[in-house]
């Protein structure tokens, strides 16, 4: 129950963050637009099925979607990013032993060189698919692969800075009974 | 069938996956090949409540602009009031009325509503504008929108009953007819999805006399638009040698990023006009269709 009322509050700061603050001041160039909000879907628990991850993930992108006025855009990106997201954690993850007892990814259940792996594959997934749906409908192949670029280093950049000022309080499980 | 039943049971978050990916792929072009999706109306109820409560806040912090727009308007609307020109002399005046109607009898053309923005983006390439004004305010699809300060900013694209959805002059399929105000010669207004401090006007022959700087107007010609209003400014012009016309690149007056408070502007006679044009090509296409 408090997880869930934790990823709400999570969801409903992201979104905020997202529209009001990312999307609201001037970019530093129209190949950079940073985003910040499908890292609510990287934060999720590793204990979710992959099927209820792909519905959190529909929901979060058309959520986003009904506020940016693009249906199903981002909706569409989060689906791959939540299809490809178990596999990611799967080959990332500490194969399973008795110490290995983390709620939700981060730097410290998944160690920093492969969180930051696993950062950077969900983030140019999502934004590939992302400008791709946007490129089918406008603009040249080289900006594709430009923006592309552009887009992933940048939110990556604002990653970074996130989880090294904010890091999550993982209490593991085997310590919740205290 | 037993086997076909257990091979999508094993795959089943791929098929969950293609089928919520399928769905989300309609949302998005069915959306946009109309411009319009069912779902945004009631989408733009719920968006646009909680936008409402957030500009509330952000227009505390940007009153003073604001304030000063709306004086420059105020100022400029005084000077044309009908007290401010005397006439030299008005006792002796030879008046013969010759017209058989009555010419001094007006008309209304265009009906100004005011309105808030509670949404605006200018990072996208297609960008819209929420306005906290609906069909129950008597906006309906097609109006124009003026900023404050009478620059030009978008159309309305589609209305829910409290609010509505125009779709800025930042979109890159926005096409309105403007001219130089200067000549009065005329040209298409586009942009390229690119710079959102430069629109593209096309169209305008290279005979016309252009200057960096020049005014761009909203041309007496657009349906949408009352004329006379401001665009911008030309900021640089490309001498495209293959064809005869030119390529410029308009600074455009309205800060995208700025709008607080609009005049939802109504063509009383859009429909007429709009009709009238309709069916005009229809006949003249019809009948070089039946004559071949």
């Amino acid at each position: 129950m408090r997880e869930i009322i934790r990823n709400l509050l999570r969801l409903a700061l992201f979104v905020f963050i997202e529209v009001y603050l990312l999307q609201q001041m001037p970019h530093l160039h129209r190949f950079i637009s940073p985003s910040l909000y499908f890292l609510f879907l990287l934060w999720l628990p590793f204990s979710i099925s992959p099927r209820n991850l792909l519905w959190i993930g529909l929901i979060t992108g058309l959520v986003i979607d009904y506020f940016l006025q693009s249906p199903g855009l981002h909706a569409s990106a989060c689906l791959w990013l939540c299809l490809f997201r178990p596999f990611t954690i799967g080959i990332l993850a500490p194969r399973v032993n008795s110490e290995f007892n983390y709620r939700e990814p981060s730097p410290q259940s998944l160690l920093w060189a492969p969180y930051l792996v696993y950062i950077f594959l969900l983030t140019l997934v999502h934004h590939t698919w992302l400008v791709f749906l946007e490129w089918l409908s406008f603009g040249s192949f080289s900006d594709f692969l430009i923006k592309i670029v552009a887009s992933t280093a940048i939110s990556i950049l604002l990653i970074i800075p996130i989880e090294l000022l904010f890091p999550r309080n993982l209490s593991s499980r085997s310590n919740a009974g205290r | 069938m037993r086997n076909v039943i257990l091979f999508i049971g094993r795959y089943l978050t791929f098929f969950t996956f293609l089928f919520l990916q399928i769905v989300s792929l309609w949302f998005l072009f069915s959306f946009n090949k109309f411009h319009q999706a069912l779902f945004l109306q009631s989408a733009n109820e719920i968006t646009g409540g909680i936008n409402k409560e957030y500009k509330k806040l952000e227009n505390f912090f940007l009153q003073g602009e604001e304030n000063r727009r709306l004086h420059l308007m105020n100022d400029s609307l005084l000077n044309l009031l009908s007290h401010q020109i005397t006439l030299p002399d008005t006792t002796r005046q030879l008046v013969t009325d010759t017209l058989v109607i009555d010419s001094s009898r007006q008309y209304r053309r265009y009906y100004f509503r005011p309105a808030s923005v509670v949404y605006n983006s200018t990072n996208s390439e297609k960008n819209y504008i929420q306005l906290d004004r609906g069909s129950i305010h008597g906006i309906a699809e097609n109006m124009a929108v003026l900023n404050a300060d009478g620059s030009a900013v978008g159309i309305v694209v589609q209305v829910s009953p409290r609010f509505s959805q125009v779709m800025s002059l930042l979109h890159v399929r926005q096409k309105i007819n403007v001219a130089l105000q200067l000549t009065g010669d005329f040209g298409t207004l586009e942009w390229d999805g690119k710079d959102p401090g430069l629109l593209l006007l096309k169209g305008l022959p290279k005979s016309v006399l252009v200057k960096l700087g020049d005014p761009v107007v909203v041309s007496r010609y657009s349906f949408n638009f009352p004329p006379d209003y401001p665009v911008g400014t030309v900021a640089e012009i490309i001498n495209d040698k293959g064809t005869n016309f030119y390529l410029l690149k308009v600074k455009p007056a309205a800060r995208f990023n700025r709008l607080q408070h609009v005049s939802v502007v109504e063509n009383l006679q859009y429909a007429e006009q709009a009709t009238l044009d309709r069916e005009a090509r229809k006949k003249i296409d019809d009948t070089k269709r039946s004559g071949q």
